[in-house]
């Protein structure tokens, strides 16, 4: 039984933070194929496409039969717990203040014994379920799940660090008027949040849906405007040291392509969606990445919204799908800035919304819910890369196996 | 093809650095050391060094290539030997061939390593890529959490309780008592084994080797020439070696000794009454318990009945680890793996001092070496007999 959490209490500010450390980030590069599987929450290893062999830890040939034909395929996360220890000194600055950590070796059903991290329900001669996780250096590792796990399975330390579980965290949604607000709000709450900050464009304007919102309990509206950046500045100084995870629903979306297009549409859509997010990031990351050890709730997430447009566009809303793939590209360098303080970035990429902007489109549609089932089921899980929706699982997929034939097909070729 | 001996070929000139917990020396300096003590006991001079065999792991950015140059050396042959805690008698082997065939007279083997603060973290931290890929993000426990998922298995394979490994541990203390180079000087009880603190369950503290500098070294040559120069020396009986044996085994409860231990013995023409003194590589209790097994000293399983059954001190009826081992010594980085192998040497050859077993001509010697995911890889082992001059 894991025990459950203790609810944080209110930080001492004569204290010194503990400053982030991280496990060790360096892997060959074979190995990384272990992030990239763990960062869209999948189990796989490498398979030899001649002999079929099952192979860990990651190499550059089979070690059956010598091949360099290695391909990375969902595997069958079974295995059986050979042997266990309890690591009670480690020379690791990260793992020493966290000892005793509990690891082991396990066989998994498809062949390789794997040595990983074990979740403390987890024992020899379990039968328990492995996954890849990414850790605070962002590196996929191996972990071992009980195969049905008590009801505060997800409070064991080690799983916590590998995960950015809202629940006894402080999440700031940046645009209230966005149609996600709500249901958002209320699945994070719902997923144990204590506190959500949602933050109100032109705030002196009444609109519709604020009363909903502003009736949640534990819920603060104030004052934000992704396009301004003093705005971002002033909520950041009041707020930006209790927000632990950042999630920026704020996007601006008009219908047109290139030629014809509206110039000052573009630029109003490169103003909230691609420096709207320089700005967020620029004040907020900081304090952030300095507080992601801060005990139980401790800086966390930064959650970008993007649409699968961001992939490859859809022509017909050309220059939104131009600032989708800025947001994208800041993304990347955003996760490679806050990787150094275990600061996790997870894009969620959805295809068209239920909305007013994509009415005229047939189904299939996301609606508001799913996309905040999605974004706090990837905080849980510890995700880098989620897709929402049919349409955004198939553009990742198509785009990951073949990104100038998805190109192609975007443009109606190949029927 | 049945394998030639050894016949005519030699080993002599032991040399053991004393070991220092720190140093702020190189390896390049703990090398000279040994190297130097080595040839003066053969009266050869630096420049007239023929052959040369290296083992070390902290030579970077160095390679026993720039060792010539800085050592002022010009050896006609040159090895490296890298398997870690197997280095010494693959050293040997090599070595011995390489004398045989008339390649080279004289083959200086030796290995040496520094240990600076924090230097065995940041060892660790480039060990092997499987090790940084696969091992050293699940906890940085290092070897001692490899070898406790190995000493964990085992004990539930076969039962064996921490009592049976705690015997290997306090006799060697005993040995190491009359050593005084070793750097552990106070005696050991069971009571304090068993009551010594956790490092990665089950391995406790006494069941840790310590990190220290120190380097260790020995000459191979031909008999006539050792005879020539007045040494005492060993001939060698026979060796085996072998890389990543029984890959399919989930864990390792055997070691490599398991696919090649007949032939040795074959080789040797003996059997394992005939060894009077046995040197295992012990990085851990259960490495020696393993190789009393896979040597053939007992049946697979049974090494904790066999440690119960038997005296492993000095004095007793199967000295094992005389100079007190890695255990009581220290791990002295490469030259763990030179450590059993220098004191068989001294064993044989009656030069052991306060360690020495009475009438021992015959001994064993096994390495093992490189954690390099989840288990040691190389293992090797060597019969030498003190020669009646």
């Amino acid at each position: 039984m894991t025990k459950p959490l203790p609810t944080p209490v209110k930080k001492n500010p004569q204290k010194r933070s503990t400053v982030p450390t991280l496990p060790p980030v360096a892997r060959s590069r074979a190995a990384l194929g272990l992030a990239v599987a763990a960062a869209r929450g999948a189990f796989a290893l490498q398979h030899c496409e001649d002999c079929g062999a099952v192979q860990y830890p990651p190499r550059d040939a089979c070690c059956k039969c010598l091949s360099v034909a290695l391909d990375w395929r969902e595997t069958d996360p079974t295995a059986k717990v050979l042997a266990q220890t309890t690591i009670r000194v480690s020379p690791d600055p990260y793992f020493r203040e966290r000892l005793p950590w509990r690891m082991g070796s396990v066989k998994l059903a498809a062949g390789p014994v794997v040595v990983c991290h074990l979740h403390s329900e987890v024992v020899r001669g379990d039968t328990a379920e492995i996954v890849l996780k990414l850790d605070k250096a962002g590196q996929g590792v191996m972990v071992a799940l009980p195969q049905k796990g008590s009801e505060h399975m997800q409070d064991d330390p080690m799983l916590r660090a590998m995960s950015c579980d809202p629940r006894h965290r402080r999440v700031l949604i940046t645009d209230a008027r966005s149609p996600l607000a709500l249901p958002l709000a209320k699945a994070l709450l719902g997923a144990g949040a204590t506190t959500i900050f949602i933050g109100e464009p032109e705030d002196w304007r009444n609109w519709e849906g604020r009363a909903a919102l502003a009736a949640l309990e534990n819920v603060d509206l104030l004052p934000l405007d992704v396009t301004d950046t003093s705005s971002v500045t002033r909520l950041a100084a009041e707020i930006g040291g209790k927000v632990d995870i950042l999630i920026n629903t704020a996007s601006f979306l008009r219908p047109g392509g290139v030629l014809g297009g509206d110039t000052v549409f573009a630029r109003d859509s490169m103003e909230t969606n691609v420096l709207g997010l320089m700005r967020l990031a620029q004040a907020f990351g900081p304090a952030m990445a300095g507080r992601t050890a801060d005990g139980v709730n401790s800086a966390a997430a930064w959650v970008n919204l993007l649409s699968s447009q961001a992939l490859a566009p859809d022509t017909s809303f050309g220059t939104f799908g131009a600032t989708q793939a800025a947001a994208r590209s800041l993304s990347q360098t955003l996760r490679a800035e806050f990787s150094k303080a275990g600061l996790r970035v997870m894009n969620v990429y959805s295809g068209p919304a239920d909305d007013e902007w994509h009415q005229p489109l047939p189904p299939p549609k996301v609606s508001p819910s799913s996309v905040a089932r999605a974004i706090v089921k990837g905080l849980i899980d510890g995700l880098e890369e989620v897709a929402c929706g049919d349409i955004a699982r198939e553009a990742l997929e198509r785009w990951s196996a073949d990104p100038a034939l998805f190109e192609r097909e975007l443009r109606g070729g190949g029927s | 093809m049945k394998r030639q001996t050894y016949d005519g070929v030699v080993l002599a000139a032991p040399v053991s650095v004393p070991y220092v917990r720190y140093s702020m020396e190189t390896a390049h300096w703990w090398i000279a050391r040994a190297l130097r003590d080595t040839l003066n006991t053969a009266g050869i001079a630096p420049q007239d060094l023929d052959g040369l065999s290296i083992s070390s792991f902290s030579l970077f950015p160095d390679t026993p290539v720039g060792l010539t140059q800085h050592l002022g050396l010009s050896p006609r042959w040159l090895d490296t030997v890298p398997t870690g805690g197997a280095s010494g008698v693959i050293a040997l082997r090599r070595a011995a061939r390489a004398v045989q065939a008339g390649d080279v007279d004289v083959v200086a083997c030796v290995a040496g390593d520094t240990n600076r603060i924090d230097s065995f973290r940041t060892l660790l931290s480039g060990f092997s890529r499987f090790s940084m890929d696969a091992t050293f993000p699940y906890g940085f426990g290092g070897p001692n959490a490899s070898f406790a998922l190995l000493m964990d298995a085992y004990m539930e394979e076969y039962g064996t309780s921490r009592e049976d490994f705690g015997r290997i541990a306090v006799a060697q203390r005993a040995n190491a008592l009359h050593n005084p180079d070793a750097l552990m000087k106070t005696p050991l009880t069971l009571d304090q084994y068993m009551d010594a603190r956790m490092i990665s369950d089950p391995i406790a503290l006494f069941d840790c080797v310590m990190p220290c500098a120190g380097s260790e070294a020995f000459l191979v040559m031909r008999e006539d020439d050792a005879l020539r120069r007045g040494l005492p020396f060993a001939r060698i009986s026979g060796t085996i070696e072998r890389h990543n044996a029984f890959a399919d085994d989930p864990i390792q409860l055997c070691g490599g000794w398991g696919v090649d231990i007949d032939e040795l013995y074959q080789m040797a023409d003996a059997s394992p009454e005939d060894i009077d003194v046995l040197q295992t590589y012990d990085d851990y209790p259960v490495i020696s318990m393993m190789q009393f097994e896979d040597l053939g000293f007992c049946a697979k399983g049974e090494g904790g009945a066999f440690v119960r059954s038997r005296d492993l001190t000095i004095s007793g009826d199967f000295p094992h680890n005389t100079s007190g081992g890695q255990l009581s010594v220290g791990q002295a980085g490469a030259a763990g793996g030179y450590l059993g192998l220098v004191e068989a040497l001294r064993q044989v050859t009656d030069q052991a001092g306060g360690t020495q077993v009475p009438h021992a001509r015959c001994a064993m010697v096994s390495g093992f070496g490189m954690i390099n995911y989840d288990r040691g890889v190389c293992s090797a082992a060597a019969i030498i007999q003190g020669a009646c001059t």
